[in-house]
């Protein structure tokens, strides 16, 4: 290298640090953006692993845009009717609809086209689990309470959203399978009163299949409700964002503060990286795993079905409310009401989803809890919260079984019908199980924490008394799993308000109130309230005088000091 | 609090912040002990440890690049339209481009995470959390600001400008709704009708071949459709093809099956329905519209694969179990002058799922 060009770029290299300074500045001039970025670049996330469920939902809804843009450059969403004449021998000649043909030529025509169809829908199902695992997790925590009733909310649109995209998205390729589904959606749509027949010939662009319901699903998918999924995925992330993420309880953390790592570099890479291993694994899910051979299926027909139909996973709950509903319908002048298909079919999912949105809203106003929360709560410490959710998951868990009651069936070599009618009784005395049963354990988990608190842990050293009897050895727990066991609020059960004289007269509580304060008290009926310092302090008094009791013996370490909780420094081994 | 940005810096690496005045609340059996001290890591420590974690990751990084060139190596190398079913139906190529495309990014984002977690700063750092409601006085300014513009433009004074103003925009409505019309035509009669009519041959689904009574088995089910859907025109074209086909077939698909006939048990009305011992229904379900197919011939049952509903044949095909209310429509069958089967009127009642005009047929 010259000298003269080496003493050109001196003065490049005396700037050469301030690369990054000089596109921020170039960018700051212009946008102003220092001020906003200053408080984000180091933004503060705290690390658990059930914190990384929401971004799994994130990344496959990422992956999803990708791998969907992709396809549309080949779908053809018509149903004009074609004969197939692609590279797949079987379906040679047969007449099909362009959504259906261009379908296999994505598949079998175009290289990667297989996988990248494959990649979409494994990564469809992963989205819509991942939502629900998510949402599961915030729910169990408590992360929805205030101020994150809003996010939640958008949070029960986003799954709602994403379930209704799936199903439009297996519709589109306009196989059996999916046309079996459009119309037990047609089916669906005509049990509606007074307007359902006009609902499906709207939807449907006259008499059930007509020719538009793929060209109208296909702007629904990848337009319609992508756009709002964006929309709401952004409003979900802000509001993160603005109100910091919530954490556990734990030493140093507190409701004030939010302890963690930097968004720049550990996040960044972290997330970034998270990314790509959701990529991989569903991109390893599309190569090895076959979903959907649709090549298997052929082309819609509607005089036809295969025995097994099954839809995707997430409609397995609608599809079990429907197969296992007793065949009511009535008549009312003239006028029929198919309550078989009406009930399971639109004003059950329409409960289910109106009591998700309201559910941070209901808690609240039973609990009279007004505070901000951005410590988690552990499950066990809030018993019917946790019950609640458990007796919700028994009654999916149920629901989505008999939406395979055909399977299991075949499966297990059962009857059918006894399948159903046993489905009919256990969504109803399932659930209230689950919820006693989760209560308890709940109950029961929060007395052992007492216990460990107040007693210590049991440190499996037994000890014989001189009168002759047998006793274990207690032991304090450290400090900080005390602090971690006692982080959390004391319930508080609604009371009716006193009457305005206080003088005895009956509260005026009215109906609403009382029924509030019932509630309430049903709520944290048996809980366990973390213990006073007083009675710490009383109950630290065992083991302290069981530990004084064994001071002057003469064996300094039994080993069970070197369980990690105590300072062993010094300490002596016995020697044999 | 007037600046709550006062409150938010993050305090990089400092344990002190974590010492927060309000750590712990009076009540409180126990007080925050504070954020624990630091733990090195290996890499913290151990140069060698931190050349290994160095090397793990550009090794990962490498090998994710040389996938990413497998991957273009397996989109030229390999063929995909001869062999799709090859793997066990996976296809070559599919295969091989899924492990070459999943492994790239897998090992993309595994060494990155094991940067991240080996040689980034693993220092916890406290960053304290903002109101997240405004200030009161910001609050108050807002509402000033709202009042005065609410004041300004008078629309409290002017109830006639405010209501002529709210019934334009609620108009407005119509024409968004009205616009919508064309979606679809109205149902009128449609669904009450199929291409059913007096005298029309029952034929086999798959060849369109007519079927004399001969031809059916006792206990035998045979998916048929009506004559006109293989029927052509004068210029030799289907008289039903594409949608309009699939719309008629998606009512008029039926079944016939042929019971013993001492084990029928028919209405009252449709004691001639039936030529020896054949019977033809719907095939539609009258549940939610699938097409039921599965058929038991020793007790004349047939189930709607898609939410088995059962019905019996031999018995006007009653509803045995499951969601569905109604029977199967039935049609009734003859014989015309060649001996094949045909339909003797239309169906009587509607077929497929119920819906509101519906009514009592």
């Amino acid at each position: 290298m010259g000298a003269t060009r080496l003493g050109r770029r001196e003065p490049a290299k005396a700037q050469k640090p301030s690369k990054v300074g000089e596109v921020a500045t170039w960018a700051d001039d212009r946008h102003g953006l220092a001020a906003l970025a200053k408080k984000n670049v180091r933004k503060v996330f705290p690390d658990h692993w059930s914190f990384m469920l929401g971004e799994i939902a994130l990344w496959s809804f990422v992956i999803l845009l990708l791998t969907g843009v992709f396809l549309t450059f080949w779908f053809k969403p018509s149903m004009a009717e074609v004969v197939y004449h692609g590279s797949y021998d079987q379906l040679r000649g047969i007449p099909m609809s362009e959504a259906y043909a261009s379908t296999l030529e994505i598949s079998f025509d175009v290289r990667g086209g297989l996988l990248m169809r494959q990649i979409h829908h494994w990564s469809a199902m992963l989205f819509i689990a991942a939502m629900f695992v998510h949402m599961m997790r915030v729910f169990f925590t408590g992360a929805f309470r205030k101020p994150r009733e809003l996010n939640w909310m958008v949070g029960g649109l986003l799954l709602m959203l994403g379930i209704l995209n799936g199903f439009t998205g297996y519709s589109l390729p306009d196989d059996l399978l999916s046309g079996t589904g459009l119309r037990i959606a047609d089916g669906l749509m005509k049990s509606i009163p007074v307007v359902g027949t006009y609902v499906s010939f709207f939807v449907f662009g006259g008499e059930f299949p007509g020719d538009d319901i793929v060209s109208r699903l296909f702007t629904v998918h990848v337009l319609l409700i992508p756009g709002l999924l964006l929309a709401l995925v952004g409003l979900h992330m802000l509001l993160l964002v603005y109100h910091k993420h919530t954490q556990w309880p734990g030493p140093g953390r507190t409701e004030k503060n939010v302890v963690g790592f930097p968004m720049m570099p550990v996040y960044a890479a972290k997330a970034g990286g998270y990314f790509f291993i959701v990529f991989g694994v569903t991109a390893l899910m599309g190569g090895l795993l076959t979903i959907n051979p649709i090549w298997l299926y052929g082309p819609y027909n509607p005089s036809q079905v295969t025995a097994g139909s099954q839809p995707d996973w997430y409609m397995g709950v609608a599809e079990g409310l429907l197969r296992i509903m007793p065949g009511w319908e009535s008549e009312l002048f003239g006028y029929t009401i198919s309550w078989n298909v009406f009930l399971p079919g639109v004003v059950a999912p329409g409960i289910i989803f109106t009591m998700v949105m309201l559910y941070p809203f209901i808690e609240a106003w039973i609990t009279g809890d007004k505070r901000e929360h951005h410590l988690l709560d552990r499950p066990r410490n809030a018993p019917t919260r946790t019950a609640f959710l458990v007796a919700m998951m028994t009654l999916f868990g149920l629901l989505w079984a008999a939406g395979g009651n055909d399977l299991l069936a075949v499966t297990f070599n059962l009857n059918l019908n006894y399948i159903t009618w046993f489905m009919r009784v256990a969504i109803f005395v399932g659930p209230p199980i689950a919820f006693v049963f989760t209560r308890r354990w709940c109950i029961s988990l929060q007395r052992q924490d007492e216990e460990r608190l107040l007693h210590g842990y049991e440190t499996g050293v037994i000890m014989r008394s001189p009168e002759g009897s047998y006793s274990e050895r207690h032991l304090p727990i450290d400090r900080t799993g005390a602090y971690i066991l006692t982080a959390r609020d004391r319930d508080e059960v609604y009371q009716l308000p006193a009457g305005a004289d206080g003088n005895g007269v009956a509260a005026r509580g009215s109906l609403k109130n009382k029924v509030r304060a019932r509630l309430s008290e049903f709520w944290f009926a048996d809980n366990v309230q973390k213990p006073t310092r007083e009675e710490l302090v009383a109950g630290h008094g065992d083991t302290d005088r069981e530990l004084a009791l064994h001071a002057g013996e003469a064996h300094p370490a039994d080993g069970h000091q070197y369980d990690g909780r105590h300072d062993v420094a010094g300490d002596e081994l016995r020697k044999h | 609090m007037t600046d709550r940005r006062d409150n938010e810096m993050a305090v990089p690496g400092n344990e002190d912040a974590a010492l927060d005045p309000h750590a712990s609340q009076p009540g409180d059996p126990i007080d925050n002990p504070g954020l624990p001290a630091h733990q090195p890591r290996p890499t913290d420590v151990d140069e060698a440890a931190e050349k290994r974690a160095e090397r793990q990751v550009a090794a990962m990084f490498g090998l994710s690049a040389v996938c990413a060139v497998l991957f273009c190596v397996a989109y030229f190398a390999l063929d995909i339209g001869s062999e799709p079913d090859m793997f066990g139906g996976i296809g070559a190529q599919n295969l091989a481009l899924g492990l070459a495309l999943g492994l790239a990014l897998l090992l993309l984002g595994v060494g990155a995470i094991q940067w991240a977690r080996k040689l980034m700063s693993d220092h916890e750092i406290v960053e304290m959390r903002h109101a997240v409601a405004s200030s009161e006085e910001d609050r108050a300014d807002t509402v000033a600001a709202l009042k005065q513009g609410v004041d300004d433009s008078g629309i409290g004074r002017r109830p006639l400008i405010r209501n002529s103003m709210l019934g334009a925009v609620a108009a407005l409505g119509l024409p968004a709704v009205v616009a919508l019309r064309d979606l679809g035509e109205l149902p009128g009669s449609s669904l009450e009708e199929t291409v059913w009519r007096k005298g029309m041959r029952i034929v086999n689904d798959v060849s369109g071949t007519p079927i004399r009574p001969e031809q059916v088995e006792i206990g035998q089910l045979v998916n048929a459709e009506p004559a006109v859907f293989f029927a052509t025109d004068e210029e030799g074209e289907p008289v039903y093809e594409g949608h309009e086909l699939q719309a008629a077939k998606a009512k008029a698909a039926v079944i016939l099956v042929r019971i013993e006939p001492s084990e029928i048990s028919p209405l009252p009305a449709r004691e001639d329905w039936g030529v020896q011992g054949i019977l033809c229904y719907s095939k539609i379900c009258t549940h939610v519209g699938c097409p039921i197919s599965l058929y038991e011939q020793q007790t004349h049952h047939v189930l709607c694969p898609c939410h088995q509903s059962t019905f019996d044949l031999a018995d006007n095909a009653r509803v045995l179990f499951g969601p569905a209310d109604r029977p199967l429509p039935q049609l009734p069958l003859g014989v015309d002058d060649e001996g094949y089967l045909v339909a003797m009127s239309g169906f009587q009642e509607p077929v497929g799922p119920s819906y509101w005009e519906r009514g009592e047929s």
